[in-house]
């Protein structure tokens, strides 16, 4: 049975990814003070709704060096859509608003054409030597990650032009798309995920 | 590339899933849970639950049919019926909704579109409409389950409704809903002409040229309900067809 700690950002779908850590025979807990951070065994950022009040309620609880630490450190750690843009220094939905900066990209919002916001399934394609297959994914973004840092394998996807559909270094996984909502698909990521050998 | 989807909604009342025309004459079509788990196996993209009954008692019920539905579907449940408030639609995420409709209400104030979109995004909330043809090239808002006419214009309270916050619109037409005549595909037109959100077709579904006819329009998913519950049909055959017509559907 793995520990798995679900960092509350104040969001909306937190029911979604309990439920399908569930199906996995995990009971996630939600945490409150930053040591439960810290000490996970494996932690979860999700993220749905707006960047500086998601980074807000994380500095409220004190938890931003406790989560930016075990990034660092490549501890088991999976952010989820809003909670992949969260690692980045800066967005434009929130300019006045840090991230936690653990990779210096600016958070941009998609333009052209297309509907926005992005609400659907779209083709996951992995780059690189990472632990991501192939295949389509449930995506619900506005803004995006427009290119993969250095030091970091992962995943891009079309919506009017490439951008970062995940990133995974060590035993950490960011995903833009949302695997708690992304049928058989989705349900293997978080098995490898919850498995991976730190 | 972005896939177009396929929505299977589910009426919900007293905690079964039930059918009319035009809401009326509201039949039994069978149990919530089975049936979202069976078209998540056939291929749906996502599932839309609304809550069509009128009373407190029925309102507690649907939010144990949300957990219910959600503790066995991993994919999109959209929720929708009976959201007055910020609140109602907060109850209904913490039972596992990912998206919350808004209709009725958001006609009478508005403001509740913004409220539910600052707290937990515009990609979580998501406007229904209830639309029935006025006059030529125009149609008219319908509440209360088309019991009553706004007079307000679909196209111009989408584009109000988009500008307050809602991340994507449920259009569905009264005039055709369970009649099998197929999607308003000048409604969809119109609608899509006028918002930059991703826009549902809803209402009068029968085979897959009308739903590629509603994809054409400029909708990004078409909801289907009464020919699922029938068993005419299933998701996986309806998705062959739109992928055999060079339509991009998740397989």
């Amino acid at each position: 049975m793995r520990e798995v700690v679900i960092v509350p950002t104040g969001t909306a779908n937190t029911a979604s990814v309990i439920a399908a850590f569930k199906r996995l025979d995990v009971e996630p807990v939600l945490a409150t003070k930053p040591e439960e951070v810290e000490g996970a065994d494996r932690v979860v950022l999700p993220g749905v709704g707006a960047f500086a009040p998601a980074v807000n309620r994380i500095d409220q609880l004190g938890m931003r060096e406790a989560l930016t630490t075990r990034i660092e450190e490549d501890r088991p750690t999976l952010a989820i859509c809003l909670g992949m843009q969260l690692l980045c220094a800066a967005s434009e939905e929130s300019p006045d608003t840090a991230g936690l900066g653990i990779v210096p990209e600016t958070v941009t919002r998609f333009s052209g054409d297309l509907p926005v916001p992005q609400l659907g399934w779209n083709m996951v394609e992995p780059n690189g030597s990472t632990s991501l297959a192939p295949g389509w994914a449930y995506f619900a973004n506005s803004y995006k990650v427009p290119r993969l840092p250095d030091s970091w394998s992962g995943a891009t996807t079309d919506y009017g032009g490439t951008f970062v559909s995940a990133m995974e270094r060590g035993a950490v996984l960011a995903c833009q798309f949302h695997p708690e909502l992304s049928g058989t698909w989705g349900s293997n990521l978080l098995r490898r995920w919850l498995w991976k050998v730190a | 590339m972005l896939g177009a989807r396929v929505i299977p909604c589910l009426d919900i009342k007293d905690g079964r899933v039930v059918k009319g025309v035009r809401f009326q004459g509201l039949r039994d079509a069978g149990d919530p849970v089975e049936n979202a788990a069976a078209y998540e196996e056939q291929g749906a993209d996502e599932i839309v639950l609304l809550d069509v009954s009128a009373t407190p008692e029925g309102r507690d019920n649907a939010v144990e049919t949300v957990r219910a539905v959600r503790s066995v579907l991993s994919i999109p449940l959209t929720v929708g019926g009976g959201v007055r408030r910020e609140s109602d639609a907060g109850r209904l995420l913490d039972a596992g909704a990912d998206k919350v409709g808004v209709n009725t209400a958001a006609v009478s104030r508005p403001d509740l579109i913004a409220e539910i979109a600052s707290r937990f995004g515009s990609q979580c909330a998501v406007l229904a409409v209830d639309a029935s043809a006025s006059a030529s090239g125009r149609w008219e808002v319908m509440v209360q389950s088309g019991a009553n006419r706004t007079g307000l214009d679909v196209v111009e309270w989408c584009r109000k409704a988009v500008a307050l916050g809602a991340g994507e619109v449920l259009l569905t037409s009264w005039d055709r809903d369970g009649t099998r005549d197929g999607y308003d595909v000048d409604l969809i037109a119109a609608v899509f002409g006028a918002v930059t959100v991703p826009v549902i077709a809803s209402g009068g579904a029968a085979r897959t040229e009308h739903l590629i006819a509603a994809l054409r329009a400029g909708a990004s998913a078409a909801l289907v309900a009464s020919i699922l519950h029938d068993g005419d049909t299933t998701v996986a055959d309806l998705k062959l067809g739109l992928s055999r017509a060079g339509i991009l559907v998740r397989p």
